[in-house]
């Protein structure tokens, strides 16, 4: 099992934990925004989505441990490469410029990184780690986003999601080397439209409960 | 008709690897606008050693953009901001008259500063040898064209030996990565038949050696791209990432 360890120590062996683990969550962010579509539907939707979500047990157990690993693997290994990036170049430049490669996503990773780190943290303590006897689900979400600053965390961190997912998404690809000349446009495109769905998707959900209820 | 500007140029002085360095403030008058950015430089130093003071030390050689010792980084842009060019390539009918130019030396933790704008690069060095080559038995020379190789890879694999190993990339990498130098070798070698025996322990003694010589991490900015002087395209870095995964999956010797 020592060719695995040298593996992932390598810089590459680094990069392909994160793409493995980012499009992982690429995945999980896609099935997480549907379920909460059926908030759109009202109340009793959204509290049967979650019942029947929940009536798999131990699956959603599994699940949710599988998450957390990855989780850790990949704030782990980027707060590594963050480090390791920053020492790369202890002198810096007095004059520095973008010579046309980067975007506010891959020049942001670790910040929005960061930041989505807080708030999943934050969004756990809403709505997973909460006390659920006596209300459901929808009331719960629906008294956290009467308030017009937890619509605006909420906001924040999705555009943050966003602008993240804008660089991940292709750059896992790159990363595994699924690089194609016929299909790389294609792969960057599905890249920012996903950012978009994302950012809009999530978005827009405090925003709708905030309007509904308020 | 050549016409002459004046510049106001900021050089980075440092006399030796351990002393502390600073930027300087030079005036640059009557440049002709033909001169090369070197030239322009030549022009500088030879009016400090009149006045007496230490020429502004740099690399170069060839001055044609082949060799690939020249380089610094100009107001931000590793090899000033024209694409596709060396820094011994780029003309001063770029700047206008009245135009303040900040030159720094590469920025990286494997590349030390020796003097002035010269910055030591011996670890790309390091990593050629540690598997950018091909090993072959000398013996009678083989038949031209016993070898098919289709003209699209040949192409590729020109593209990619292009690279003249200046340290642009590394230069402009927001992280200090070298994995565009050792994408294009790993390119340049790998798409050939004669390079494939090697194929699977040169990716990874070049990516481990690299690693050790404390160069950065890609996280795909495709800076190197946008600044290589021979236009490298990072489909090499993944070409990179495809060689080194198949080598750990899938090669004995890993
Ligand atoms: S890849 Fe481009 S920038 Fe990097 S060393 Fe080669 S020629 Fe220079
Ligand atoms: S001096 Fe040879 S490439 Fe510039």
């Amino acid at each position: 099992m020592n060719w695995v360890v040298n593996a992932l120590k390598a810089a590459i062996g680094k990069k392909l934990m994160m793409a493995v683990t980012g499009l992982a969550f690429c995945g999980f962010l896609t099935v997480h925004l549907i379920g909460n579509l059926t908030l759109y539907g009202g109340r009793d939707l959204f509290n049967s989505y979650a019942e029947h979500l929940h009536s798999l047990g131990p699956l959603v157990t599994v699940f949710e441990l599988v998450l957390l690993a990855l989780a850790i693997v990949h704030v782990l290994v980027g707060l590594t490469l963050f480090y390791e990036n920053w020492r790369a170049r202890p002198v810096r430049y007095c004059m520095n410029k973008w010579a046309g490669g980067r975007t506010i996503g891959s020049a942001t990773m670790p910040y929005t990184g960061l930041i989505l780190l807080a708030f999943v943290i934050l969004h756990l303590m809403n709505f997973h780690f909460v006390d659920k006897t006596g209300r459901t689900i929808f009331e719960i979400v629906a008294g956290a986003f009467a308030q017009p600053w937890y619509v605006a965390v909420y906001v924040v961190a999705v555009i943050a999601g966003a602008i993240h997912v804008s660089h991940g998404f292709w750059s896992a690809f790159q990363t595994v080397g699924a690089s194609h000349p016929k299909y790389m446009p294609l792969i960057r495109g599905v890249g920012i439209l996903f950012s978009l769905i994302v950012g809009i998707g999530f978005g827009a959900i405090p925003i709708y409960v905030y309007v509904a209820v308020t | 008709m050549s016409k002459t500007i004046n510049l106001t140029l900021k050089v980075w002085r440092q006399e030796g690897p351990e002393k502390k360095g600073r930027l300087e403030t030079y005036p640059a008058k009557e440049i002709s606008t033909d001169m090369s950015f070197l030239e322009m430089i030549d022009v500088i130093n030879d009016r400090l050693t009149l006045d007496g003071k230490e020429p502004i030390a740099f690399d170069h050689d060839c001055r044609e953009g082949i060799c690939g010792m020249c380089g610094a980084v100009v107001n931000g842009h590793a090899h000033g901001p024209e694409k596709g060019t060396t820094l011994c390539q780029l003309h001063m009918r770029h700047f206008s008259d009245g135009d303040t130019i900040v030159v720094e030396p590469w920025r990286a933790r494997a590349f030390k500063v020796i003097k002035d704008l010269v910055v030591d690069r011996s670890a790309f060095d390091e990593i050629i040898r540690a598997g950018g080559y091909i090993s072959a038995n000398t013996g009678g020379a083989p038949d031209g064209n016993a070898i098919p190789i289709p003209k699209e890879v040949a192409d590729t694999a020109m593209d990619a030996a292009a690279c003249i190993g200046c340290g642009a990339c590394v230069a402009a990498c927001p992280n200090a990565s070298a994995m565009l130098f050792v994408g294009a070798k790993v390119s340049h070698l790998g798409l050939l038949p004669q390079g494939r025996p090697e194929a699977a322990r040169r990716v990874q003694s070049m990516v481990d050696r690299m690693d050790e010589l404390g160069f950065g991490n890609c996280t795909n900015e495709a800076e190197c791209e946008a600044a290589c002087p021979k236009e490298i395209s990072i489909t090499n870095i993944a070409r990179l990432n495809r060689e080194f995964l198949k080598a750990k999956l899938f090669s004995p010797h890993s």
